[in-house]
């Protein structure tokens, strides 16, 4: 008996949290997925229907704009964080003696919560008294920047504040990856008298694929998943001018009592992450494995 | 790594050299200035009256410093119907904060534990399903988990923000652990077991000493993302039992009464007080943790 004990034991405890794994996770997807195909509205049924609420979603103007603004968004605040992310890694990386401080100037946003960038960032960028009215009181009396309140910019001002709490953990991605090349290498490359920017672009950069790859996942996560600086900074609007998926699927869920269209919306979510997480999450599994 | 004043080139470029240093250090500060702006900009303006705030400049330092606007934020500010401050809700996220962070690290230890060392058939994929749960968008999950709070009895409640952060916080802190763990000789576990020793007692004795590190990173992962956590605690709480994210959000965005900004940025701060303390005090292992919730293995 004891025997048995001692052997089940370690399984027991992982039970727990597995079985909460799979109702929690699992079991809830199954869940959403299901309601999905419903015609659920204010209270979830649980009669199929078929594909009525997908339909219904790809049928939506506010829908449309907010997977346009997911494209948008997403695409350029990857690219931004990426690009910025590494540029400052490798101004970081030339024997700077202050590097301690400006890294933890560069990195301190990711530690605030998305509300309080969004907040910050609301108010910086507020047309009356913000940046706009600054620039205007130096005496550039025509200076606009008032992208917060205008529906065709209000995205770009959702980027900017993405890239200023992201951008500093890509560089700290960037830089570990830089500390870890071959110094050898290096070394022998300069000795052969080539540039340093060649040095950079032919050997070190493409020996950190694997750090863009990693970058590019956490990043397309995190754009996928925005929702809080959202909220914080524009609030969806002007009108639904920023909405995303997820705060679309947050009016539908809570405030519209459209339960149908809030899950289908979540599955559509689920679908995007998987097309890019699970390649990824299976090529890391598989190289532990070798 | 590589360095522009090393000395391997021809004297004759040194001009070139200190001028790109110059540029480098001019980059690197005014990128700095970027990070910095918005922090230097929440504090000036949580300093200044509102007088001062309509008359001066966004990025001039206050004539007349008052902490008004902080005392108000803390104890007095409207969110919604009530108008007791982020006080109450501050509080509501330390209470949610703390227990959650404790009860999730301390079952990513042992399960990290298990996966890593008592490896048997299945764990593996046991491993990735938990794993996957990491990276799944929670909406999908907001639904139901509404109505199994209801049902729970935990609906509204901040037991409830708790048992949704825990179940959700698991596969990290189980891919922290586990990733800490495996590193750890196998021969270790085996010594002990011919020693008489049991599972609980190699745990508690061998690896729980050895894990400090990873208790720290853990710690700090969790704590930055329970806190800093705006969906949960906008879905599943009730007025009186919000956390301070969500609290803000309500003081920043509601629409009665005058503006006051100044309310508004000391209020943001001090809801960014204790994750930015942890990063100041504790950065080396804020950095790990982000580095290694996203590079594994």
């Amino acid at each position: 008996m004891t025997e048995w004990l001692e052997r089940h034991v370690p399984k027991m405890v992982l039970a727990p949290s597995f079985v909460a794994v799979l109702i929690f996770v699992y079991g809830f997807i199954i869940w959403t997925g299901w309601v999905s195909l419903t015609r659920s509205k204010l209270m979830p049924k649980y009669e199929i229907k078929g594909v009525i609420q997908y339909e219904r979603l790809f049928a939506s103007p506010r829908w449309d704009t907010a997977m346009d603004n997911l494209f948008i968004f997403g695409g350029l605040f990857i690219g931004i964080s990426l690009i910025l992310g590494l540029f400052l890694a490798i101004l970081l990386d030339q024997k700077i003696r202050a590097e301690g401080v400006l890294r933890t100037i560069y990195l301190y946003p990711m530690a605030l919560s998305m509300i309080v960038t969004g907040t910050a960032w609301k108010w910086i960028m507020n047309p009356g008294l913000g940046i706009e009215a600054t620039v205007r009181n130096w005496g550039f009396e025509s200076f606009t920047f008032n992208w917060i309140t205008d529906p065709k910019m209000a995205i770009y001002a959702v980027v900017i504040a993405a890239v200023w709490q992201a951008s500093g953990f890509v560089m700290a991605l960037f830089l570990a990856g830089l500390r870890s090349v071959d110094e050898e290498i290096i070394k022998a490359a300069q000795v052969d008298g080539i540039p340093t920017w060649r040095i950079y672009s032919a050997i070190i950069i493409p020996s950190m694929a694997p750090i863009f790859l990693s970058a590019f996942i956490v990043l397309a996560h995190l754009a996928i998943k925005s929702f809080d600086l959202v909220i914080a900074l524009t609030g969806g609007g002007p009108g639904y001018a920023t909405d995303l998926p997820a705060t679309y699927m947050y009016a539908m869920a809570f405030s519209r009592g459209d339960i149908g269209q809030a899950a289908s919306s979540a599955m559509v979510m689920m679908g995007v992450v998987f097309t890019i997480v699970v390649p990824y999450l299976y090529s890391e599994l598989r190289a532990k494995h070798d | 790594m590589t360095d522009f004043t090393q000395n391997y080139h021809p004297p004759r470029r040194s001009f070139g050299q200190l001028a790109l240093r110059w540029l480098l250090f001019a980059l690197l500060g005014l990128f700095a200035l970027f990070y910095l702006m918005p922090l230097f900009v929440m504090v000036t303006t949580s300093l200044k009256s509102l007088e001062e705030i309509r008359t001066g400049s966004l990025v001039a330092l206050p004539r007349d410093v008052t902490f008004e606007a902080w005392s108000t934020a803390w104890s007095g500010t409207c969110t919604g119907v009530k108008c007791e401050g982020l006080r109450p809700y501050f509080w509501n996220s330390v209470l949610m904060t703390v227990p959650a962070v404790f009860l999730a690290t301390l079952l990513g230890a042992v399960n990290g534990y298990v996966i890593a060392q008592w490896r048997f058939k299945g764990a593996n994929l046991i491993f990735a399903m938990m794993l996957f749960g990491c990276f799944i968008p929670f909406q999908v999950v907001l639904l139901p988990m509404a109505r199994s709070l209801g049902i729970l009895g935990l609906a509204g409640s901040i037991p409830g923000l708790i048992f949704v952060h825990v179940i959700y916080g698991i596969g990290f802190t189980t891919l922290f652990f586990r990733n800490y763990y495996v590193t750890i000789p196998a021969e270790l576990t085996k010594a002990a077991k011919v020693d008489g020793a049991g599972f609980f007692r190699i745990f508690w004795s061998i690896f729980l000493p050895l894990s400090l590190p990873i208790v720290v990173v853990t710690v700090i992962w969790q704590f930055t993302n329970i806190w800093n956590d705006f969906l949960f605690g906008v879905s599943f709480s009730q007025a009186g039992t919000q956390p301070v994210t969500v609290a803000l959000n309500n003081i920043v965005n509601s629409t009665t009464g005058v503006k006051e900004y100044n309310v508004d940025m000391a209020a943001a701060i001090i809801a960014a007080l204790p994750t930015l303390l942890v990063y100041v005090v504790a950065g080396k292992y804020f950095i790990r943790g982000l580095t290694a919730g996203s590079v594994k293995g």
